[in-house]
């Protein structure tokens, strides 16, 4: 049982992990990429660091850090995460058990860019199959995913129906399923005044009676969406200490809010590591 | 104390109320309406006197949950001389709700 996982291997995360390592916490640090800072980026308004510092490098020196201070920063992406009597963090290699959680993946980059996606959103399209599957039930269902994620949502999916169709949206699938698989790109979905009912693709069109999204890898908004934490505008809503409205659940960074700076997302985790200290200590 | 909303009261409660109404659409295995009924809790004791608060649950209330197209829950919807003039889905801050309130 850790004392705290961190989601996210950022200015944020990194920060958040040294100060809580120092005080003697035991943490592991989970990071999937280097979010917003990418290949190319250059931060060139950090302090300490004349003539700009590459994102790549900036991530790179801040695991290095970590990983001098004995800290564990596993190369994995989260699934799902959970709050029993503790917090259960499902990746795609493993199962890791926590006292505390703090979310700082960043802000989401990808969203689904397709025509009717917003109008129908919670009309017959969902992001999560275990809050609004109820509603589903014995439908003809669309799952929009490709990847472990996608299987993680199709396994509870299987409870509601057996008539389920995978859509990859022109990406490769990695996993194997055993249902129809359409291919190819999605290109807007149409429905009537009241639900979504047909997905339309380059190549024809599919009558369905609810969509799920489980598209590329969820993010610290969909983590948080799906165990009750209050999501405004895409930021995670916290307070002074950085916690959510769900006791030991912390974000900070760019997942927040606010300016999204690599100064700030330092400070977020600092501030947020300090919180958690006396939290642990109750 | 958030009023349990049924079929059978719905008129009298939610669409003959005088007050603007807020009703929170929830089920007990709903893990996001478990951190949501709190929050309206607490509301509804804030805004006693201004604007009534109340919660179906929606397996028990199926049919009041399929007339307003309920898909997502948590989802709130919020009355007005018995017409709905706002809804939001997902977990929201008490701050927020009482915003879409308007009182």
């Amino acid at each position: 049982m850790f004392d705290t996982i961190i989601i996210g291997k950022g200015p944020s995360g990194i920060s958040a992990a040294i100060y809580l390592k120092r005080s003697n916490k035991n943490v592991l640090v989970i990071g999937k990429d280097n979010g917003s800072l990418y290949d190319g980026v250059v931060i060139d308004n950090y302090y300490g660091f004349p003539g700009g510092i590459t994102g790549t490098e900036l991530i790179e020196r801040g695991v290095k850090q970590a990983n001098e201070l004995g800290i564990d920063v596993l190369q994995d992406e989260v699934i799902a995460i959970d709050k029993y009597e503790h917090f259960t963090v499902t990746t795609k290699k493993g199962v890791y058990e926590g006292k505390t959680v703090l979310l700082a993946t960043g802000k989401p980059r990808t969203t689904l860019k397709i025509k009717g996606f917003q109008k129908y959103r919670g009309k017959g399209i969902s992001f999560c199959v275990t809050c609004d599957g109820f509603f589903f039930r014995k439908k003809k269902l669309a799952l929009i995913g490709y990847n472990e994620y996608m299987l993680h949502e199709l396994k509870d999916m299987e409870f509601l129906t057996e008539d389920i169709q995978i859509f990859t949206n022109g990406n490769a699938l990695t996993v194997d399923v055993d249902y129809p698989v359409v291919h190819e790109q999605i290109t807007e979905i149409t429905g009537d005044e009241d639900k979504a009912t047909t997905i339309v693709t380059t190549n024809g069109s599919y009558d369905v009676e609810g969509i799920f999204i489980a598209l590329g890898s969820p993010g610290a908004v969909e983590f948080a969406t799906r165990i009750g934490a209050i999501v405004e505008n895409t930021n995670i809503v916290v307070d002074d200490n950085f916690m959510t409205n769900i006791e030991g659940l912390y974000a900070a960074g760019d997942t927040v809010g606010g300016v999204l700076q690599v100064a700030k997302a330092a400070a977020d985790g600092m501030h947020a590591a300090i919180a958690i200290k006396k939290q642990l200590k109750k | 104390m958030a009023i349990a909303i049924t079929k059978e009261n719905f008129k009298s409660v939610v669409l003959e109320s005088s007050e603007p109404v807020l009703v929170d659409f929830w089920a007990a295995w709903c893990r996001p309406c478990q951190m949501l009924g709190p929050i309206v809790e607490s509301l509804s004791e804030e805004v006693k006197g201004l604007a009534v608060v109340g919660k179906v649950n929606v397996d028990e209330q199926a049919e009041l949950a399929n007339q307003f197209r309920i898909m997502s829950i948590p989802t709130v919807l919020v009355f007005k001389g018995g017409k709905v003039v706002n809804s939001i889905i997902g977990v929201r801050s008490k701050d927020e709700l009482r915003k879409a309130l308007g009182v």
